[in-house]
């Protein structure tokens, strides 16, 4: 079977329009968490949110690509092509035809559904814009990166709620491991963040008014953010042959489903999917230093996945740093494992640990070290990131030191 | 319909009961009701009253809205009807 690695990254998200922003924020424990700048955010119960700040789509697209590009689409461009651009790779030979691109998301173009049946239902138009529909369609992001970048092989979405990037991101792996393919572009990208997005979220009950607090006591819920983290996965043997930079390596993947509650996350769901990734890795339990958490913020998941770990890891439960950093950069659903993984990177190639920022108190349900508010100096060699979906579809990605 | 019987009504329909089968001193627990089952009641309620129920699954206490029996959820729909008015 193949190795496969990493050899480009890019993002644009609430903590930052590229990659070296974004880990710069990581390391600070910035929260990008505030008041939504949304329409009609009067009317919502659910008023703050973690959005992709001083960004002006007329900067980066021309007015025609921007008929065409929702805001998710935007996000997953504009991490693509920093991707590429670090990956060295041009797409313009035979590799073109062995290259792909898999990108979660879980509304696709939200934002264009939202506006669009505002005006056919709120303000009683009876015509809409010619492109609706391959703006808002799921798998606009990913045509248009292939488009953008001529990547002609294997493409295709991936939407399972919260776990949508991950369940991407091992598809990609999968692919290239099992030689369908050599270079795949890859994560995921979302942009929910309108009051319709909003709105539904809201019925569930389980979005924080105030902020979002994972493994702390005082928890109370999710806050939602937006953006996109893209990558370039290659086969081991044709990034060394070509002499490129390898960020780390995609050691594993397992998924899981919990077969249980259409919401409700099971442990043992959880820990079949954290154990199987290891087991797909060639990674010992003992030889992981960091796990990038779900960590939602609610306090079932939390609790849930604090269960989760102690049953996959045993007594080395104890020893492992654990953080989610969505309480910097907010759930970003589909898109979220994506920018995740960027913690994952920066634990095995710039040693730092991403915080969890916003802790205020343990819970006895959720003793691990969750490297709370200030980010931590420490080597690792293996990682795990974990994502878990309603639907009770669980991801969880392994990475090593390459 | 007073604001008890109607949330009995709702409580009922939730549960899968009769009416009568649904006391003042029931709890969500005693009535079968999970917390999704709780989170569609509250729903109902909000559009049988026309009224916001300030509820967040995460932390029922901090909620303002005590769930913890029919009476008190009754007592807590009247207060937020009053409010209302």
């Amino acid at each position: 079977m193949r190795r496969v690695v990493i050899t480009g990254a890019g993002t644009i998200n609430p903590l930052g329009h590229d990659v070296p922003t974004t880990l710069a924020a990581m390391q600070a424990g910035t929260c990008a968490i505030g008041p939504l700048d949304i329409r009609d955010v009067d009317r919502l119960q659910i008023q703050i949110g973690a959005q992709v700040s001083g960004y002006k789509e007329a900067d980066h697209f021309s007015r025609q690509d921007l008929t065409l590009y929702d805001r998710f689409t935007q996000f997953a461009l504009i991490a693509a092509r920093q991707a590429v651009d670090q990956s060295g790779l041009a797409f313009t030979d035979a590799t073109a035809e062995r290259a792909g691109v898999i990108l979660g998301t879980s509304g696709g173009g939200l934002n264009t559904q939202d506006d669009n049946y505002r005006a056919v239902y709120e303000e009683g138009k009876n015509r809409v814009h010619p492109f609706i529909v391959p703006r808002l369609m799921n798998n606009a992001a990913v045509s248009h990166v292939s488009i953008t970048h001529n990547l002609r092989g294997p493409a295709f979405t991936v939407s399972t709620a919260c776990a949508s990037s991950n369940h991407a991101m091992g598809q990609a792996l999968a692919m290239i491991r099992s030689g369908m393919a050599d270079v795949m572009m890859t994560g995921g990208s979302e942009a929910m963040l309108c009051f319709g997005g909003i709105k539904a979220w809201e019925g569930l009950r389980v979005m924080s008014r105030d902020g979002c607090r994972p493994f702390s006591i005082n928890r109370n819920g999710m806050v939602q953010g937006e953006g996109a983290g893209v990558f370039v996965f290659e086969a081991l043997e044709h990034a060394q042959a070509r002499g490129a930079e390898i960020l780390c390596e995609v050691a594993g993947f397992a998924m899981s489903s919990d077969a249980a509650d259409i919401v409700t996350p099971s442990a043992a769901g959880a820990s079949r999917a954290m154990r199987g990734a290891l087991a797909d890795a060639g990674i010992a339990g003992d030889a992981v230093g960091y796990i990038n958490a779900h960590g939602t913020g609610t306090t079932v998941n939390d609790r849930t996945e604090t269960a989760a770990i102690r049953d996959a890891f045993g007594p080395h439960a104890d020893r492992l740093m654990v953080s989610s950093t969505k309480a910097m950069h907010g759930h970003l659903i589909g898109g979220t494992g994506a920018v995740e993984l960027l913690a994952c990177i920066m634990a095995l190639r710039d040693d730092v640990i991403a915080p969890t920022v916003g802790f205020a108190g343990s819970d006895p349900e959720c003793d691990l070290d969750i490297v709370p508010n200030e980010a931590r100096q420490a080597h690792v060699d293996a990682v795990l990131s974990n994502a878990f979906a309603f639907g009770g579809l669980n991801a969880v990605m392994a990475l090593r030191r390459f | 319909m007073s604001v008890q019987d109607k949330i009995i009504a709702i409580l009922a329909d939730q549960a899968l009961l009769d009416v009568s089968d649904v006391t003042l001193d029931d709890t969500l627990d005693s009535l079968g009701i999970d917390s999704m089952g709780l989170v569609e009641t509250i729903f109902a309620i909000e559009e049988a009253f026309d009224i916001t129920v300030p509820f967040n699954a995460n932390a029922p206490a901090e909620s303002g809205f005590d769930v913890t029996s029919v009476r008190a959820i009754v007592a807590a729909v009247e207060g937020l009807v009053k409010e209302r008015v």
